[in-house]
């Protein structure tokens, strides 16, 4: 169904992070941009379609009073907007917004970390734009934090704090399939795999708590899609649950180690999935609004030989094209379908 | 990240070096009392109570130098002397090890599993010893109490945290390349088949349920690997089987060990990005903490003392320390244990060189950045 396209070759290699990829498609300049986290900075590059040209940038960690920070960044994303693209880096010391070039930063929030260190880490995880003019950033306290951004500018505002989880976020995701009818407009997860389902707006509302059953849980990536969420656990599974009910869809034995990346390719409904293991699948979803049933089909398996895959995400809405970086590894890889 | 990860990484690189001390200590023929006597006191000081309180304390990792410092002052608590190549070649093959069962866990939970591998060998080493088997019980008490509540995204922290660690670190060891559990190129084999972890099934299953919950649909899919079944679990007690292998001891006298140094990642700049500060004095402070409770035995008449060499041959371990490339050198800090001004000196000469201010390398103690360190001293 795909085959292995020319690597990029990045300044650093990728870290043992979850979603440690991010994608940012550019149409009008025929270019596409990846992040990869490396321990403190983040690796950014630009490829235009054509093949024939590649930019770099990295981008470190910032620090207050410090000039250059060794605090480790946890998750580097873009947040689109309708009016604006938003590169946000999550940190242990705080969150950093940039235009989406990386070429400005346009915010800096730090965390409240403790004068003496804990047992508890701080940092901030998860990353998602909500709707038009949010974009929330989970924290490992558990909380969540809602930033108002501005069509353009930096006059970002955190617009409130969310506090459901009581564990550290893992990730977060958005309703990514622009249909303006879903209820649900965000899903965040946490470290003992409870998922918290929300409506946007003014003030936040909570509209569904999914608990997780089982004892050693750990969900680790979640999408949101045409209201079904989509979620990967550290044992390998994936779940499909009906987001406001938390009904539970379908449940694939999916990898045989910890899943790290999910990605949904809206326009197609493809799936990716991407494990330690060293697979990259890629799934099929179905929605039958009639029965209010949602089919899972795998359609395609990819190794990566002796790679844990830490990142993985389709290049593109219909997913012609995906992307995967692993630890250690110094590229990204990328599989156009043939 | 995790402030949890420091004693797991020490006790288990520890671990490592016991084995291949043991190791080269039988090869080289080292009379029996002797090789007893170098084994009990390097983990009498590994163990020490004031030192493991300072190790168990909630903080970030060292960097790489600092934790090598720290395996330094380690491997001369006895009458055995290491040579610079030799030490090299030791942190080597420890830290590729370690990095080795971090990486092949198959849940990140198993990091503990892998260090009371380690604690059982250590325990075995020191078994007709009563005053250090002790402490090394009390050890695997503080270990239980501090690890085994920890849920397992938590582990998963540590382990990222231990990953970013090693990263870039691609060193080839010929018994992983014998034993093809690494690549010419320095990497890993990640087999996709075997056992999968306790608690993850076999990938190849598709449930889908109706609305009231019912199984409506299965399907099958074809994994790409060849998984045989689940792992049991493994005992998280003082004893017990582990059932994971790693972590438990693979050199044996017949199976020298050796590295390559070639081949590996243009990308093991890495530890100069991360602190642009060789030293900060933080961690430096942290460092004399933890180094002032381990307690150093005096060099000694040099009839007890005994040199041990990592490499088969005296030349080739002269070559060894004139051939390895810069960028694998391990800038030592290296401080002496002995209680005299003339030492004390030096130490602030070398923090001096450490610090952002280029101030008086041998300032008096008036300077307030050694202060702390040189209270500590003084102790030892």
């Amino acid at each position: 169904m795909y085959h292995k396209e020319k690597s990029i070759q990045m300044k650093s290699s990728a870290s043992a992070l979850y979603n440690n990829l991010s994608v940012l498609r550019i149409a009008p300049r025929s270019l596409t941009y990846f992040t990869v986290v490396h321990a403190n900075m983040v690796n950014m590059v630009s490829a235009s379609w054509d093949g024939l040209n590649y930019s770099h940038r990295q981008l470190q960690s910032k620090e207050a009073n410090v000039a250059t920070s060794s605090s480790l960044i946890m998750q580097a994303a873009w947040c689109v907007l309708p009016s604006r693209d938003i590169l946000v880096l999550t940190s242990q010391k705080g969150i950093q917004m940039y235009e989406s070039d990386g070429s400005i930063m346009v915010y800096w929030h730090a965390l409240d970390t403790p004068e003496t260190q804990t047992a508890q880490a701080v940092f901030a995880r998860g990353i998602a734009a909500v709707r038009e003019k949010y974009i929330c950033v989970g924290i490992s306290s558990g909380s969540m934090l809602v930033f108002d951004v501005p069509i353009k500018g930096s006059n970002i505002t955190l617009s409130e704090v969310l506090e459901e989880h009581k564990e550290s976020i893992t990730d977060l995701a958005s309703e990514c399939s622009g249909s303006l009818e879903c209820i649900a407009d965000m899903v965040s997860a946490d470290d003992s795999g409870n998922l918290c389902v929300w409506k946007s707006g003014e003030d936040f509302q909570l509209l569904n708590k999914i608990p997780d059953k089982a004892i050693e849980a750990f969900c680790s990536s979640v999408k949101l899609w045409k209201g079904t969420v989509v979620a990967g656990y550290g044992t390998g599974q994936i779940r499909l649950y009906e987001a406001v009910t938390g009904i539970v869809h379908a449940e694939v034995n999916a990898h045989a180690r910890w899943i790290y990346s999910l990605d949904i390719a809206p326009f197609s409904g493809l799936l990716l999935s991407a494990a330690e293991d060293s697979l990259v699948r890629v799934w099929h979803l179905t929605m039958t609004p009639e029965t209010n049933s949602v089919e899972i089909v795998h359609m395609y398996n990819e190794c990566v030989t002796d790679t844990q895959i830490c990142g993985a995400k389709f290049c593109d809405g219909d997913g012609y094209a995906f992307a995967v970086t692993g630890y250690d590894l110094s590229e990204i890889i990328r599989y156009t379908q043939v | 990240m995790s402030s949890r990860t420091l004693p797991l990484l020490f006790i288990n690189l520890g671990g490592e070096m016991l084995y291949i001390l043991d190791q080269r200590l039988r090869a080289q023929n080292i009379p029996a009392d002797k090789a007893k006597k170098v084994m009990n006191d390097i983990i009498t000081t590994m163990f020490n109570k004031k030192f493991l309180e300072e190790l168990f304390k909630p903080q970030e990792l060292y960097s790489k130098k600092a934790l090598r410092t720290v395996f330094d002052r380690l491997a001369h608590a006895s009458i055995m002397r290491l040579n610079q190549a030799s030490m090299d070649k030791l942190y080597d093959l420890m830290t590729m090890a370690f990095k080795y069962q971090v990486l092949l866990c198959p849940r990140a939970k198993d990091i503990l599993l892998v260090s009371f591998n380690h604690m059982d060998a250590i325990k075995d080493f020191v078994k007709d010893t009563p005053s250090v088997l002790s402490q090394v019980d009390e050890t695997y008490r503080q270990l239980i109490e501090m690890y085994t509540p920890l849920s397992s995204g938590e582990f998963q922290l540590i382990r990222q945290t231990l990953l970013i660690f090693f990263q870039d670190m691609h060193i080839r060891v010929s018994i992983f390349l014998k034993d093809k559990v690494q690549n010419s190129n320095g990497r890993f084999v990640l087999p996709i088949s075997g056992p999968v972890p306790h608690g993850t099934h076999i990938p190849g299953l598709i449930r889908m349920f109706s609305c009231n919950g019912e199984e409506v649909k299965r399907l099958q899919f074809r994994n790409g690997g060849n998984y045989t079944g689940v792992l049991r679990e493994g005992s998280f007690e003082m004893f017990g089987e582990r059932v994971i292998k790693l972590g438990t001891n693979m050199y044996s006298v017949s199976r020298p060990v050796e590295t390559h140094m070639s081949g590996t990642s243009k990308n093991s700049a890495t530890e100069r990005t991360i602190s642009p500060n060789p030293l900060a004095k933080e961690e430096l402070n942290m460092l004399a903490r933890l180094m002032g409770g381990m307690e150093v035995q005096k060099p000694g008449n040099a009839d007890s003392g005994f040199r041990v060499n990592l490499f088969a041959t005296d030349e080739e371990e002269e070559e060894a320390l004139i051939s390895r490339p810069d960028e694998f050198s391990y800038d030592v800090i290296k401080i002496q244990a002995t209680k005299n001004q003339q030492a004390n000196a030096e130490l602030v000469k070398i923090m001096g060189d450490f610090t952002e201010e280029a101030g008086e390398p041998c300032s008096s103690s008036a300077n307030s950045k050694g202060d702390d360190l040189l209270a500590m001293m003084d102790g030892l």
